[in-house]
């Protein structure tokens, strides 16, 4: 991990600023210690010799004012920091969500109204969640968590590196330099001294940081255990009280925070051991100096006021050596956070779903109102990084109003299905092919333009997200100029209007992150009353009723029942209750559609098992 | 209520502790260890000494040898400042070493009490989320931290200050007093007050902090949505608007954070001017001489080191104060399970289990979660309570579990009531899957020997067959040695399960409960765990079995089925007596298809 790293000065401007002003104020603060131990010895030695108040007035005055400058200056220098850190960090935020997000500048226009020479793969949409992990929670990835963190609070560590850090840094080469000549000029015999200790500090740091890191790195392992071991227990209570192992445990946890004491006491005897370095350097050399200076004095070989010259300046030399060590590690934590930041912007959108760059879009078959023929030809489909196909050669005609049902265990592709259609993932091999039933030629799926392709669908996934807003809002997602009129039809049709209207401000309840105010069926209910609203042509459906209580999914059965009637639509279910409601029942078992005799089984067995 | 072998349920509770500062009882935590933090204290005043004398020692060296006396005159000062020199990196360096280590054995005593009490108080309600536990855990930690950077400073400052200000008094009277208010400015006043001004901008720019990290959890989280709905535009133009915010007010905010550094470098040049002036003119006037004027002014600008760590301090206490009000908050919650005063024995033999007029609530405002629960449990038999979320369930579960004593009726095992057998007793008797079983971060077998400590592994491998879990086992590298990871993170939802039965059926309790046991599984795999469940409890000799559910699969394996609904039966019977009836559950049926 480097102290200042270019990438950082490279992509943020507010970064190069900050430096440029962080340099200006940090040659001002040397001039002014410099200023500062010039002005005390001179007045000192000056008192000292006999100078009455009246003929040091000026250099009294000198140090007063050097002290409201130096005060300005802190002042003036830590808030800059801390402007240009929250712009820096802006900077990286909105390059980071752009980059996962798919939204870079130049793909606004695109995404919301595709125009006719608009690249198809424009609405690249970025590999948060396309990365084969969209499957079966259907819920972004765990990443998101991870990446949530990542610009909010990691990057908010960089603030002490804007503030704290690297402004000492720039002292930490300015000043011992500065002091360095203007003591050489003085004494050079202390000079010397100053000169020999200044560079062991760094050389012997890096050697006991290198040796700790190392120490570190091999108990890893075990301070992570033992650190996280108490955090395992308190979540375990409930467990162990059910086994009595609750009041046994008091003990355990006793031993091993005793271990965890004893494993990290010694990590830190030698983690220590660099400030011990530092400060046993730092100020045997300030002694040296001392010693020497007052001997030198003394056989007058030197006058007074340059011996307090040299005695005021050597502390000041080590001193900002001493800020950098100790802001080090609180510092690199923003560091890390920015490298983060970076190796994901390095990351790059998945090359393999995107379709060459500077093909056109073709208009979408059909109408909003009239959906088109959807064929699969022999599609495979295998995510990135995966040994097996999640799909392999699918073969599927969709004629426009058929209502298919997808089963199969979990884990056979029937979400990667459903992917598939929405454009999260594109085929490896074989071709999803779109056509208008009336006129001829099949379009590849890839070829046409994504958003409104996607406008032709209604998707409710097998977790629907909820945003933190209000009912309606939530409702409006694919319309967003809908009138509440309209969504209340559509809550209406999805049997939401009923729970929504009793909640405290109806449709313009805020229903909190992730929709945690509702039940998992009244979230379902609002997922369903958005594909009302949507009012697509295409209807894909992952689970419907997984999970939900028996009168929730009778709600949502009811809902789903009215939302397929006169669309097409493919529903993915791992049970075949469903298959009243459908066509034709599609079984898929690890990635390949079965046979017909086999599904002609499958259905018999769905016949049984209903009552 | 009149429930023999116990006291009235309104017996006073032991008198909370009077609410008291709360950092001062995180600091009070640790006077078991008071000899180590004096000796912390000691030794960092030793070190923060060192380095004021240092410089004071070598102004008394120049200015004595200026006058040039005799080489005998400044040997002593050579020798004190070249020790100066070694002792305070050598004090600052155990002085660390002391204090965190007396800092961790605190933790050690506080990790046990907080455990303590959360184990005697009610485990599950309370402390359900997953965060609100790794809140309470880091609340515990912060103890420590309170304890190493809150606590030895500060002391270090006021003893070494103390020495300072006694130093410069003693050479000059007004210098001292100078230094005094200097001191304290910087030490105390400025971090305090910049604390206090800090607080301002800590809770506007957590509010657009909190704005932003919901727009991004919204635009991330929710991106499949966004993008099949066309709305990750829209998504992404609030999160910049939250951005915007954040950096606006993070901005505008500065120059007040600014203050500190400000207000800290200002007094220390103006205290520093200060002691030059009053030197001057005293040693024009004759009252102080050469030597203690260069020692004053030298010792003034070095003594302002002593304050350095303490705005830091000031900064977090805020923090650390919120962590000690929420730790104590635990501490000082009485238990919500009392042990009874004269215990019962449990009677041998197998014991039938019923639940009569039982209510709970959590609060005397609240509504009744269980509201005049009647069930049976019979020898042998399996049970099935179903119910919508929120109809009780859960409640259910952990008063079987003894998490909380009823608030009226009786739980009754083989006619003596639950609550008055040792709390323990009862869940000898009482045992199974609470609802999201934890599994520890250990190896398998630890896991499984939770339930029976001196099991073999005869017996684990027994359970793991009847949980049909074996075979998934032996296929493992390290089979019962293999370390399943946090939360059991490398098991599968449905591994984890069975797991927990299999530990369930080692503790071999008299009356099975298990509680949601298929909650987060996959369609597929809640099929077949339901399947094993029942067909394992059903297996269990001398053993009834409770399961608790929301859902419909398997019901028509059990004997008897309790459809409850707020907190009341509305009505029971086996499969196929409900199925004949006109009710909830034939209801429930239909519509599932």
């Amino acid at each position: 991990m480097k102290p200042l790293d270019p990438r950082l000065v490279r992509t943020a401007r507010a970064v190069r600023v900050h430096l440029a002003v962080t340099v200006l104020c940090g040659t001002a603060a040397t001039g002014l210690v410099l200023a500062q131990a010039g002005l005390l010895a001179h007045t000192i030695a000056g008192a000292t010799a006999g100078a009455g108040a009246a003929e040091l007035s000026g250099a009294i005055a000198g140090v007063a004012a050097v002290a409201l400058a130096r005060a300005l200056l802190s002042y003036g220098a830590e808030t800059a920091a801390l402007r240009s850190a929250a712009r820096a960090k802006s900077e990286l935020r909105t390059r980071l969500v752009d980059h996962v997000t798919g939204q870079g500048p130049g793909a606004d226009g695109a995404a919301s109204r595709p125009s006719p020479g608009a690249a198809p793969g424009d609405h690249d949409p970025g590999p948060v969640w396309l990365s084969g992990q969209t499957g079966p929670d259907g819920t972004g990835t765990p990443r998101a968590g991870e990446l949530v963190t990542l610009a909010t609070r990691g990057l908010d560590a960089l603030d002490d590196y804007f503030a704290r850090y690297l402004p000492q840094l720039v002292l930490a080469v300015l000043v011992p330099l500065s002091v360095l000549v203007v003591v050489a000029g003085a004494d050079w015999i202390s000079a010397a001294v100053i000169a020999v200790t200044l560079p062991l500090i760094p050389v012997f740091m890096a050697l006991v940081g290198w040796h700790t890191q190392a120490r570190t790195q091999r108990q890893w392992r075990l301070l992570n255990r033992l650190g996280g071991h108490f955090l395992d227990v308190v979540e375990g209570l409930p467990t162990l009280a059910v086994f009595r192992r609750a009041k046994a445990q008091a003990a355990i946890i006793r031993r091993v925070t005793e271990e965890h004491r004893r494993a990290t006491m010694g990590t830190l005897r030698v983690a220590f051991l660099s400030a011990l370095v530092l400060e046993l350097l730092s100020t045997i050399a300030v002694a040296l100096v001392a010693v020497e200076v007052g001997l030198r004095l003394m056989y007058g070989q030197l006058d007074y006021e340059t011996a307090l010259l040299v005695l005021i300046l050597a502390p000041e030399a080590y001193l900002p050596l001493r800020e950098v060590g100790a802001r080090f590690h609180a510092s690199m934590e923003g560091v890390a956070a920015a490298e983060q930041v970076f190796a994901e912007l390095d990351r790059g959108g998945p090359a393999g779903a995107r379709p060459a760059a500077g093909a056109t879009a073709e208009p979408v078959p059909g109408t909003r109102e009239r959906a088109p023929l959807l064929r699969l030809a022999d599609v495979s489909l295998r995510y990135p990084g995966r040994s097996a196909d999640a799909l392999s050669g699918v073969s599927l005609t969709v004629p426009p109003g058929r209502r298919i049902l997808v089963t199969g265990p979990s884990g056979s592709g029937k979400s990667s299905l459903l992917a598939l259609l929405l454009r999260f993932a594109a085929p490896t091999s074989g071709a999803v092919l779109v056509s208008d039933p009336d006129r001829p030629g099949e379009v590849p799926l890839e070829r046409l333009a994504v958003a409104e392709w996607r406008s032709r669908i209604a998707w409710v996934p097998q977790h629907p997200y909820l945003f933190d807003a209000s009912v309606a809002d939530n409702i409006r997602l694919g319309a967003p100029d809908a009138d509440l009129a309209a969504v209340r039809r559509a809550a209406v049709l999805a049997e939401a209007d009923g729970f929504v209207g009793a909640l405290p401000q109806g449709y313009d309840t805020r229903i909190g992150e992730r929709g945690a105010r509702l039940s998992a069926g009244q979230r379902q209910r609002v997922a369903l009353a958005r594909a009302f609203l949507r009012d697509a042509p295409i209807v894909l459906l992952d689970e419907p009723t997984a999970h939900l209580d028996p009168d929730n999914a009778a709600a949502v059965r009811r809902a789903v029942t009215r939302l397929l009637a006169g669309r097409t639509a493919l529903v993915v279910a791992h049970d075949r209750g469903w298959s009243d409601v459908v066509d034709e029942t599609v079984r898929l078992t690890a990635g390949r559609i079965e046979t017909d005799e086999a599904r002609a089984g499958a259905r018999t067995g769905g016949a049984e098992a209903a009552p | 209520m009149t429930r023999p072998g116990r006291t009235a349920p309104a017996k006073p509770r032991p008198p909370a502790p009077a609410r008291r500062e709360p950092l001062l009882r995180m600091i009070a935590l640790a006077r078991p260890r008071g000899a180590r933090f004096a000796l912390g204290v000691l030794l960092g005043a030793a070190a923060t000494g060192a380095g004021v004398a240092l410089l004071g020692v070598a102004a008394w060296l120049l200015a004595t040898a200026a006058q040039h006396p005799p080489i005998t005159a400044l040997s002593v000062a050579v020798v004190a400042t070249r020790a100066l020199g070694v002792t305070r990196g050598v004090t600052r360096y155990l002085e660390r070493l002391v204090t965190h280590d007396a800092a961790f054995r605190t933790l050690a005593d506080v990790r046990v009490r907080v455990y303590q009490r959360l184990a005697s108080t009610e485990p599950v309600r309370r402390f359900r989320s997953g965060d609100l536990v790794s809140r309470l855990v880091s609340d515990t930690d912060a103890t420590q931290d309170l304890l190493v950077r809150g606590l030895t400073p500060p002391l270090v400052a006021v003893v070494t200050g103390g020495a300072a200000v006694a130093v410069c008094t003693a050479l000059l009277a007004p210098g001292g007093l100078l230094l005094a208010a200097g001191l304290l400015l910087a030490g105390l006043a400025v971090p305090l007050a910049a604390a206090v001004l800090g607080r301002g901008p800590g809770r506007r720019q957590a509010v657009a902090r909190g704005e932003l990290s919901t727009a991004l959890v919204d635009t991330l989280y929710g991106a499949p949505d966004l993008v099949a709905y066309g709305a990750m535009d829209r998504a992404v133009q609030r999160v910049r608007r939250a951005d915007a915010e954040l950096t606006r007010v993070a901005r505008r905010d500065a120059g007040i954070l600014g203050f500190g550094a400000g207000a800290t470098a200002l007094i220390t040049g103006l205290t520093v001017w200060g002691a030059l002036l009053l030197g001057v003119a005293a040693v024009a006037g004759g009252t102080l001489d050469a030597i203690p004027f260069a020692v004053l002014v030298l010792t003034a600008l070095a003594a302002f080191e002593i304050v350095a760590p303490l705005p830091p301090v000031a900064a977090r206490l805020g923090a650390v104060r919120a962590s000690g009000e929420r730790l104590f908050d635990v501490l000082d919650t009485p238990p919500a399970v009392d042990e009874p005063e004269h215990p019962r024995e449990l009677p041998a033999g197998e014991p039938h289990l019923r639940v009569r007029g039982l209510r709970v609530r959590y609060g005397p405002d609240e509504e009744w979660a269980l509201d005049g629960v009647d069930l049976d449990v019979p020898p042998g038999r399996t049970v099935a309570v179903l119910g919508p979320s929120g109809a009780g369930k859960s409640t259910l579960a952990s008063v079987l579990f003894r998490f909380r004593d009823p608030d009226a009726g009786s739980v009754l095992l083989g006619g003596t009531d639950l609550t008055d057998l040792p709390v323990d007793e009862a869940r000898a008797a009482v045992s199974g899957v609470p609802q999201d079983p934890h599994v520890f971060a250990s190896t398998l077998r630890e896991n499984l020997r939770l339930a029976r400590p001196g099991a073999g592994d005869e017996e684990l491998w027994a359970a793991l067959r009847r949980a049909r879990l074996a075979s998934d086992v032996e296929a493992m590298p390290d089979s019962l040695d293999t370390e399943v990871g946090s939360h059991g993170s490398r098991l599968s939802g449905g591994m984890r399960q069975r797991l927990a039965l299999a530990r369930a059926l080692l503790a071999a309790p008299r009356v099975l409960v298990l509680d949601e046991p298929t909650a987060h599984l996959d369609p597929d795999a809640r099929d077949a765990v339901m399947a094993d469940l029942l067909a394992a409890a059903a297996a269990a000799e001398g053993c009834s079995t409770l399961l608790i559910t929301h859902d419909l699969a398997g019901l028509d394996r059990v004997d008897h089925i309790y459809v409850i609904a707020d907190g009341r039966v509305v009505e029971h019977g086996s499969h196929a007596e409900l199925l004949a009836r006109d009710g909830w559950y034939r209801a429930a049926h239909t519509a599932a298809g």
